[in-house]
Parts: C-alpha cells; structure tokens; sequence
C-alpha cells in the first residue's frame, strides 16, 4: 500500500496510458481514437514531468544569483529543470501530430460522409 | 571554414528552405521545385563533404552553440552515420528531380505543400542518422512522420484513413521511443548517446534499464516496419502518391533500421543485446519469420505497389537477419543491404510510378505487354526485380551473399535457408510480372487480331525527366554491385561494434 500512495502519480501515467491504449484499439470512431491517442501522449508527459519533482524544492533559480549573496548551490534544493524542458517539446510535438490527424479526419468525412470506421469500411467495398 | 560548419548546414539549410518553398509557393509555383532542388543538392554535397571528412580524420564531433557534450546537443558523426546521410540525400537527389512531372499530374494544386513537406521529410531524415541525442533524435523522429502521414494523406481516395492508421501506430512507436528515453534519463541523467554508453554498463542488471530497452526496440520496430508490427505498412504506402511513396519506401525503413543498430550497439553495448539477453536470438527468428510472411504475400498481391510494400516487409527482415547474426560478416551484410536496398526500392518505385504516369495501370494484368510500349522503363523495372531476388552483378546479391555467410558463421542453418527459400519466393513474385511485362500480348490488342501483326505499337516511353532517376538508381544498383567490395573495405568495416 505505502508502494502505491507514495508513488501514485507513476501509477497514474500507467492507467491513463491503458485507458488511451483502450481506446485506440477499441473505439470505432476516428476521433475517438484521436483522444485515444492524445491520452496516451499526455500520460507520457505526466510520467516526464512527475520524475523533475522532489519533495520541498523550489523552481530552478538560483537565490541571490543576481545579488552579492554568492554561495555554493545546493542542488538537492531545486527541482529537475530538464524533463520540464523536455516536455515542452513533446508537447508541440503532440499537438502538430493532433494538427494533422484532425485534418486527415476532415478529409475522411469529407470524402465518406462519416467518420465511423465501420461505416468507411463498409463504403470502401 | 565551412566545411567545419557542414553538420549544422546539412540540416538547417534544408529547414530554412522548406518556409522559404511555402513562401514562394505565393508567387509561383515553378520556382518550389527548383528551391527543393536546391536544397537536396546541397545537402548531398554536405553529406559528401562529411562522408570525406570522416573518412580522412575519423568522428566529427559538432556542439551546437559551443556547448559541451552531456548538457549540450552533440551532432555525432562516425562512419555509420556518414555513410547513412550520403544514402538518404544521395537517394533523396532522383527522386526529387523525378517529382516533377508526377507532381504535377498527381497534385496539381498542391505543389507548394507537396515541397514544403518533403524538404522537411529529408531534413527529419537526415536530422535522425546525425544526431547524437537520444532525445533530439525523437524529435527528429517525429519530425520526419509527421511530414510523412501528411505527404501519405495527399494520395488517393484511401489515403488519409490509411495514413490516419499509420499516425496512430506509428505515434505509439514514437511514444514507446520518448518512454525508453525517460528511463535511461531517469537512470542514467543523461541524454547524449556517448555519455549514455559510458554509464549505462553498470546498471545492465537493473529492471527499469531493461524495460527502457525494450521500449527503444518494440518503438523502434513499429516505425521500421518490423514483423509483427508492419500492419500500417501497405496500405499507407501503396495509397500516396508515387513519388511519396517511393521516398518512404526506400528511406524510412532504412532509417529506422540504423537507429535500432544505434540503440543496440551504441547506446547499450553488444554484450547487452547479444549476451545478456537473448535480444539477437529472438529478433532472428521474426526476422526469419518477417521474410518469409513478406514474401508470401508479395506473390498473393495482384496490385503493384502493395506487392512491393510487402517486398519491403522481407527486406526490413533481411537488414534485422544481419543484425542477429551478431557477427562480422552479418552485420557488413545488414549494413550494405541497407545501401543497396534503398537503391533497389528507389528503383522499382519509381519504375511503378512512371507506368502508372503513363498508362494508369497499377495491376500485374494491366501490365501485359507493357515491353512494346515503354521499353527502357520495363528493362529498368527487370534490373531492380533481379537485383531484388538477388542475381549477380546487381548490389542485391552482394549483401544477401554477406547476410547467408553470416548466418552461417553463426551457425544458424534455419536463417540461412530461411534466406534462400525467401529469395526464391521472390523471385517468384518478380518473375510473375515480368512474365507478364515481357512476353504476354498486350491486353487492348486483343480486338483486333486481324491488324495486330502489322500495326506497330506505338511507344509511350516515360518523359526523360522520369527516365533518368530511374537510370541513375538503375547505375546505382549495378555499380554499387560491382564495387561493393570498395565500399565495405572504405567505410562498413568500420561500422562493425567493436567485440564482433
């Protein structure tokens, strides 16, 4: 149980990761499995950003950088910068892999008047 | 001091010029084509520039604004990676020039988008084989799907549900990469691959070290199209547009291959993935499996392009069978195939979309007798299928020649005969169309049988435009064949890991 809580937002990432993956493979509907998807890439970012964490540190500046206050920097006192960095790619990357799969369901509906997959299927014959 | 700048300009100029295309598109169309152009060309000549470079000092090492390695970006660029940039530009050069007209019968309208996009389809290419970033190389990756479901989605009527497929598959195989990335980097803190492999060795023993390698290689996999993972494959490709698909077919899954000979052989060393997990083993048995399924497939497939799309399945586990073999003669053979596969695949793509340009036929029927009317195209197309099934001159045979001794050395007969049974089946998928290109009577002339022996039919040769990319893989193919020798004593045998 103290496994569980004290690392619940790990356990998180994986059940949202399972409830993308569920919708990918079980949803019939395009857009459906478009959130699917964006599930699954949002709960990868949870995991990235959740590893920067610790408990009682503050942002990465640097106190009294700026000042006369010049002392040795104590790293144990600053969250993890780089998997927040990181994400911010990722997070553009999610979001133009969204651009297009939205414009490729427009042009599916446009073409087959639906966007069940079932139902293009069944056209395509 | 420009030729110390070439790993940065390799990719950036490319970048620049893909706005600069979309730009222009505004204005006139003609000037995108030539801007692409350009921009191929002159990565082709950084490529070869560095490809000198390597061969005369050793690795480049280039630090993106003068940062140093663990924190910094590092561009890395040893003989594998070098002889990979000259492959993916050198291939992209034909099929760019051969773009034109198809293009401007296929998407007319969309000319502007088209080179927008494949310009950064090239530079995504090119940014995986040379970056030394294991996050950076993610990036790329998605870089360079990205452009490539868009490119797909502008084929036919089927087009974008397949590519809307192979967007959510393949995401998920970028997805599984980005996890892989986010262990070793909670493990390790690092994300350069060379300060990776330094210290990595000591944590092989630990479950999330594992976990991560196993989510590089089934990420990995899905993104190279390895059996099981390839469902995405045919229908994606045979759908877009023939220039479209003649680029991915020949980069993409080559791509993906040197990436997994990367995560395998760098990042983690070979004593991981051969010794302490049976990682070579298993992947030899799909491989195995992989070349078989294609095959037989391939010979099931009445419609061109998707017989070729499984054709590709087999070579992917052509280039993997190299890699399992976990010795040097494999491994030269997985190297060089990847070379002289991208070559033949450019070919027989390319020899597909200039029939279809022309007559519209994308079936084996309508193929019949195709040798009257585009002559230079249907000997073109018998080359690459020889070189496919693997007859000697042709570069094909070379690398399977290395891929069976390696096995052989490794002393697994199973590969090998899975080897040999997969080239024969291939040459019975080849031999079927060739068959039919060479000595059946044309379809149409069918009618007419009174007047058939003295009408001359008419030729309808593909535009020189076309013609001479497809010359140039066709000289390819039969060069590196006869010089594949040179090229593994200049540069494969100093891609081979250390410990083979």
């Amino acid at each position: 149980m103290e496994f569980i809580i004290s690392k619940y937002n790990y356990w998180m990432y994986i059940v949202l990761m399972m409830i993308g993956f569920y919708a990918m493979i079980a949803k019939r509907n395009l857009v459906k499995k478009l959130l699917g998807l964006n599930i699954f890439q949002w709960a990868i970012i949870l995991f990235y950003v959740s590893t920067g964490v610790k408990k009682g540190a503050t942002i990465p500046i640097i106190e009294g950088g700026h000042g006369e206050l010049v002392h040795a920097v104590n790293a144990a006192q600053y969250l993890n910068p780089l998997p927040h960095v990181l994400m911010l790619t990722a997070i553009v990357v999610g979001v133009s892999t969204t651009g297009v799969a939205l414009a490729l369901i427009v042009l599916i509906y446009r073409r087959f008047g639906t966007v069940e997959e079932d139902e293009i299927l069944e056209a395509l014959k | 001091m420009m030729m110390e700048h070439l790993p940065a300009i390799i990719i950036v100029f490319p970048l620049i010029m893909a706005f600069l295309i979309n730009v222009a598109g505004w204005w006139s169309k003609k000037a995108c084509f030539y801007m692409a152009l350009l921009a191929v060309t002159v990565s082709f000549l950084a490529s070869l520039g560095i490809l000198n470079t390597v061969l005369q000092s050793g690795t480049i090492s280039y630090r993106f604004g003068g940062w140093e390695p663990p924190w910094g970006i590092e561009y890395v660029i040893d003989h594998l990676n070098a002889f990979m940039l000259v492959i993916v530009s050198g291939i992209t050069l034909p099929v760019v020039l051969y773009s034109k007209k198809s293009i401007e019968q296929e998407l007319p309208k969309k000319i502007p988008q088209f080179y927008t996009l494949f310009t950064l389809l090239m530079m995504g290419l090119l940014g995986i084989t040379i970056t030394g970033d294991a996050f950076n190389l993610y990036v790329l990756l998605e870089i360079a799907s990205i452009t490539g479901y868009a490119l797909i989605g502008l084929g036919d009527e089927k087009a974008p549900l397949a590519s809307f497929n192979y967007l959510i598959i393949g995401t998920i195989g970028a997805c599984f990469y980005l996890l892989g990335v986010g262990y070793l980097y909670i493990m390790t803190g690092s994300l350069n691959m060379a300060d990776l492999a330094q210290r990595l060795p000591a944590l092989y023993s630990s479950n999330a070290v594992m976990a991560a390698f196993a989510f590089f290689m089934v990420g990995i996999a899905i993104k190279m199209a390895f059996f099981p993972l390839h469902v995405w494959l045919p229908d994606a490709y045979s759908h877009a547009p023939s220039t479209v698909s003649a680029y991915v077919a020949c980069t993409m899954t080559k791509v993906g291959a040197y990436v997994m000979i990367r995560i395998m052989f760098t990042v983690f060393e070979p004593s991981f993935s051969i010794q302490l997990h049976p990682v070579t083993t298993i992947f030899g048995w799909v491989a195995a499996a992989a070349m078989m399924y294609g095959c037989i497939l391939a010979v099931a497939q009445n419609d061109l392009k998707r017989m070729l799309c499984y054709i590709i399945i087999a070579e992917v586990g052509y280039i993997v069978m190299g890699i399992s073999a976990a010795n040097r003669m494999g491994f030269t053979g997985a190297v060089l195939h990847i070379l002289n596969d991208a070559f033949m695949m450019a070919c027989l793509f390319l020899v597909v979309g200039a029939i279809y340009y022309k007559t519209g036929a994308k079936t084996i029927g309508e193929y019949r007798g195709l040798f009257k009317k585009m002559p230079f195209t249907s000997m073109s197309f018998a080359v690459g299928a020889l070189s496919v099934v693997g007859v000697p001159p042709t570069c094909g045979f070379f690398s399977k020649w290395y891929l069976v001794l390696g096995t052989i050395n490794a002393e697994q007969w199973v590969f090998a005969a899975a080897l040999l049974a997969s080239s024969l089946l291939s040459a019975i998928v080849f031999f079927r169309v060739l068959q039919n290109m060479f000595f059946a009577p044309a379809a149409s002339s069918s009618h007419d049988q009174g007047s058939e022996s003295h009408v001359q039919e008419k030729r309808h040769e593909a535009p020189g435009s076309m013609l001479i990319p497809i010359f140039v893989t066709i000289a390819g193919i039969l060069l590196l064949g006869v010089f594949s020798g040179q090229i593994i004593e200049m540069i494969i045998q100093y891609t081979v890991p250390e410990g083979f």
